[in-house]
This record gives structure tokens, C-alpha cells and sequence, in this order.
């Protein structure tokens, strides 16, 4: 599944050196949540380009449509009435993997090459790997992974990595009207992103920012923010995400370091024995009982 | 050889099953856990068929094994009360190790080292089921917050490194005094054996002849 023209610079559950000779530049999906209009041409296109279709759910009284991602919606449109200083504000905000350069997914995962991170920065669950556990839902700061019902399987958005590595945009890009969504390298997103929020500050927006989630390395997929200090009226954007400091311990030096030490009793064990001999019945009570007949 | 006066009874037919029931399926959870716990025991999915059964049948494999050990605590836990000649053996447990068993207080039917394994067998179990019941995502993780799973996640793992080191160590324990896995297998042991590693045991078993 994995493509030659993308080399992969991380790979779950495997200790050894993913192939990483060649250095491909790192992409960034910009969404400029002030251009947003909420049309859901992004959702759509998603469902096009990735072959996807979700159930036809009930209306919740709400714009939200579907309620939350699903193994089938790998991106929702999230809309936020909120009251600000500048009075009654409409927030939208396209949800779905951050792909984070420290991926909680990656690291959760138990099964070898099932989460891989591209060296373009894009993190791709590799289905045919996947064993179902669901343990990258429990190490995703931003709770994006879908377990599949049909299938046991877990789904999210892949950057549509398959477009990138023949160097098209993400379908949700391509097909944005306003341009609230846009592509590049990394560098170039950045750039991008300063004038948005130059443009948004003079527009009284004074707290206008990037929402790039330094606390998991920073992330590819990155907001312009009007708001960046409260990320959290945007429909629950956490403040500061990182890996929780659980799954670290989870997935970090005392596993290793318990396996050692378990495969260390088992030595201690063998030369115990060997040392010490066996703890055997006394030749003193053996005779006593022999007597006894 | 049921009435053979030589050999005392140790452990039932049903008291035998019931401990290889949880024996067997304590390795099989070992083995399908491990591929979970690091990559490097990952192959070891193998044995179960690839990475999805593994996934699938550990938690399965972990209901019989938590009825069994179920069982087997409501058989022994009125037989592991510590008393302060237990916690005494226990201070003299690195003599006997060094094959110095002079100063060990005489041991009941099963000795001090034998009960503390119970207990923190015990608690491990404890632990090892509430928490494998928040990850096991096919039909209780959804129930949880993420917060939880995640401590779940930590618990059952190192609950489960714990209580690896303590069958590894009750294995070996059996292994070293010799003719105690017989016991295990048979359900009878020697007199001789009885009142070398058992001695309060053997006088009640004996009538309080030695």
C-alpha cells in the first residue's frame, strides 16, 4: 500500500529504522476558519474522491451533518454559535486528523507497519495491518480514529496521500469555493498563514493566530484561527493537545525495560538453580521414614 | 494407591483441574498479551492465527481464565490468611533460597511465600479484569472516556508484567522443591516430602504421629 514516492519516516510498532534516505518536503493542509462559509464541499468531495458513504442520519436541529466523523465521514463541518466581544459569532470548523508529527495514533498502535507517518509528514492507517484493537483511538489527542463496525477496522482522513504522491492537492482543497482551505509545503502554508492573521488583526480580530499544536511536535493539517486564544469555542479544539502523558508511559521506556527484567528473572532463575541445586527431602527425614518400615 | 499410607492426599481431582485450567489459560494469555505489550513479541501472534485472532480471542480467553481463577480464590483464600509465623518465614526466605532452611518456621499447607503469591496473584487478577473490561473495545471501550482507557491501558500492562514475574516465579518455585509439580499432576505427595517442606501440615494430616 505504501507508495515508493512517498518514503515513510515512521511506522507503528516497529523498532528499527523505517526507510528514510530520501527527504521529501513537508506538507501542510491550511484551513482559514474565517473563510469558511460552511457549505460542505469539502465532506462531499471527501465521500467522492475516497469512495466513502455514510448513512443517512436524522436531523438533529443542527447544521452538523453527520453529528461526529465516522469510519465513513472523514471530515465533518463543526458549526459554533458563540458570543464574543464582537458580538454573535458563527464558527465553523472542518474536523479530522491533525496529522500530527507526533502521532498519539502511531504511537498507541501495537501492530507492526498498520500506522505509518510519510516523510512528507502525512500519518496513513495501512488497513491490511490493522488488527482492530482500537488502541490509536485511545492515543489520538484530538479523537479522530473511527473503528469500523463492518469491518474492524479503523478509518480517518489520509491527506488524500494517494493525490499527494502524484502531486495533486486533497480532494477537500481542490474543491474549496472561498479558498478557506489551501496546500503547500509546510514553509509556504506558514507564510500563507501570517498574512491571513495580519489581515484578520487589522481587521480587529486581535487575537487571530495559527492553531498549529505544538505539543505534538506541531501538526500538517493547521487552522487560522480569529480566536486563537480560546481554540475551545471552535466546537471543542483542545487548548494545548499533546499525547497524554499515560499513553507515554504506556508506550515508553518501562516496557522495554519490564521485558528485560522478566527475561533477567528467568536467567536469575536457571542459575539458582544450577548453583544452589534443587530443594530436595532432607537425607535426615528420608532415613527416618525408611526406618519406618 | 488411593489408600496407600505412604502418600498423603494434597490436592483433589477438582482442586488439579481447576488450577491447569487457569495454568493453561494464564500462558495462553501471556503469550497473545506480549504481542500487545511490545513489538518485539509481536510474532508470537502467530501461534493465534495473525494479529486480528489475537486480538480477538485474548479477552476470551481472559473470561474463562478469570472464572477460573474465580473458583480456585473462594478454594483457597480461608488457606492463605497470613498468620505472624508466615510473616516470619518470609524474613527468612533469602536462607532457605541459599539452601538454609534451619531457622524456617514450620509451614501449614502452604507456607508463607506460597500465601503472599496468592494475594498479590489476587490483586493482579483484580486489576488485570477492571481494566481489560475498558479496553476491550469490541463490546465495553466505547462505554469509557478516553481519559480512563488510557489508565486502563497503563494498568493492564503493568498489572500484567507483575503478574508474569509471579508465575514465573511460582513455576520456578515448583520446579526447584522437588515432587511439588507431582503434587500438582497426582493430588498425593510422600510423607517425607510433607514433613520436609509442610511439617504443621503434615501433623495435622498425620495426627500429630511426628
Amino acid at each position: 500500500m505504501a507508495l515508493q514516492s512517498l518514503d515513510i519516516a515512521r511506522r507503528s510498532a516497529t523498532t528499527t529504522p523505517s526507510p528514510k534516505q530520501r527527504k521529501t518536503p513537508e506538507v501542510v493542509k491550511l484551513i482559514d476558519v474565517s473563510k469558511c462559509i460552511g457549505c460542505k464541499a469539502c465532506q462531499v468531495a471527501c465521500m467522492e474522491w475516497n469512495d466513502t458513504r455514510d448513512a443517512i442520519g436524522t436531523n438533529h436541529g443542527v447544521l452538523d451533518n453527520p453529528m461526529d466523523l465516522t469510519e465513513n465521514s472523514w471530515t465533518v463541518m463543526r458549526y459554533a454559535e458563540v458570543e464574543t466581544d464582537r458580538g454573535l459569532e458563527w464558527l465553523i470548523r472542518k474536523d479530522g486528523c491533525m496529522h500530527c508529527s507526533d502521532p498519539g495514533c502511531l504511537k498507541a498502535c501495537p501492530a507492526p507497519g498498520a500506522i505509518v507517518q510519510y516523510s512528507n509528514g502525512i500519518v496513513d492507517f495501512h488497513e491490511e495491518n490493522c488488527i482492530g484493537c482500537g488502541y490509536c483511538i485511545t492515543g489520538c489527542p484530538f479523537n479522530i480514529p473511527r473503528l469500523s463496525k463492518k469491518d474492524n477496522k479503523v478509518y480517518k482522513c489520509t491527506l488524500c496521500s494517494d493525490r499527494v504522491a502524484v502531486g495533486l492537492e486533497p480532494a477537500c482543497v481542490k474543491t474549496c469555493p472561498t479558498g478557506a482551505i489551501v496546500f503547500g509545503t509546510m514553509e509556504d502554508m506558514y507564510h500563507h498563514a501570517e498574512g491571513r492573521i495580519a489581515d484578520l488583526k487589522n481587521r480587529g480580530f486581535v487575537n487571530a493566530g495559527i492553531y498549529d499544536a505544538p505539543g505534538v511536535g506541531g501538526t500538517h493539517v493547521m487552522y487560522v484561527l480569529q480566536h486563537a486564544d480560546t481554540p475551545g469555542i471552535y466546537q471543542g479544539l483542545p487548548k494545548d493537545p499533546g499525547i497524554s502523558p499515560m499513553v507515554s508511559l504506556w508506550k515508553g521506556i518501562a516496557k522495554p525495560f519490564a521485558s528485560l527484567a522478566l527475561g533477567a528473572g528467568a536467567l536469575l532463575a536457571f542459575f539458582h538453580y544450577v548453583t544452589q541445586g534443587p530443594n530436595k527431602v532432607s537425607d535426615e527425614i528420608e532415613k527416618e521414614f525408611k526406618n519406618e518400615k | 494407591m488411593k489408600n496407600d499410607p505412604k502418600k498423603i492426599i494434597r490436592y483433589t481431582p477438582s482442586e488439579r483441574a481447576n488450577h491447569w485450567l487457569t495454568a493453561i489459560t494464564g500462558v495462553l494469555l501471556t503469550l497473545s498479551g506480549l504481542c500487545f505489550f511490545h513489538p518485539f513479541f509481536y510474532p508470537l501472534s502467530q501461534l493465534f492465527g495473525g494479529g486480528v485472532w489475537t486480538r480477538i480471542l485474548h479477552p476470551f480467553i481472559g473470561v474463562v481464565m478469570t472464572v477460573s481463577f474465580g473458583v480456585m480464590f473462594l478454594k483457597y483464600s480461608a488457606q492463605n490468611i497470613m498468620t505472624p509465623a508466615d510473616w516470619e518465614w518470609m524474613r527468612h526466605v533469602r536462607e532457605m533460597a541459599g539452601g538454609d532452611d534451619r531457622n524456617m518456621p514450620e509451614a501449614g499447607k502452604f507456607n508463607g511465600g506460597q500465601k503472599l503469591l496468592f494475594w498479590l496473584m489476587t490483586a493482579c487478577m483484580v486489576l488485570l479484569v477492571l481494566s481489560g473490561i475498558v479496553i476491550w473495545r469490541a463490546y465495553f471501550s466505547f462505554l469509557f472516556p478516553a481519559g480512563l482507557l488510557r489508565l486502563a491501558s497503563v494498568v493492564h500492562a503493568a498489572s500484567a508484567a507483575i503478574m508474569i514475574a509471579l508465575i514465573m516465579f511460582h513455576i520456578y518455585a515448583a520446579i526447584w522443591t522437588r515432587e511439588s509439580i507431582g503434587a500438582m499432576l497426582y493430588g498425593w505427595v510422600r510423607r517425607a516430602w510433607a514433613k520436609q517442606h509442610h511439617p504443621a501440615w503434615f501433623r495435622d494430616m498425620t495426627g500429630g504421629s511426628k
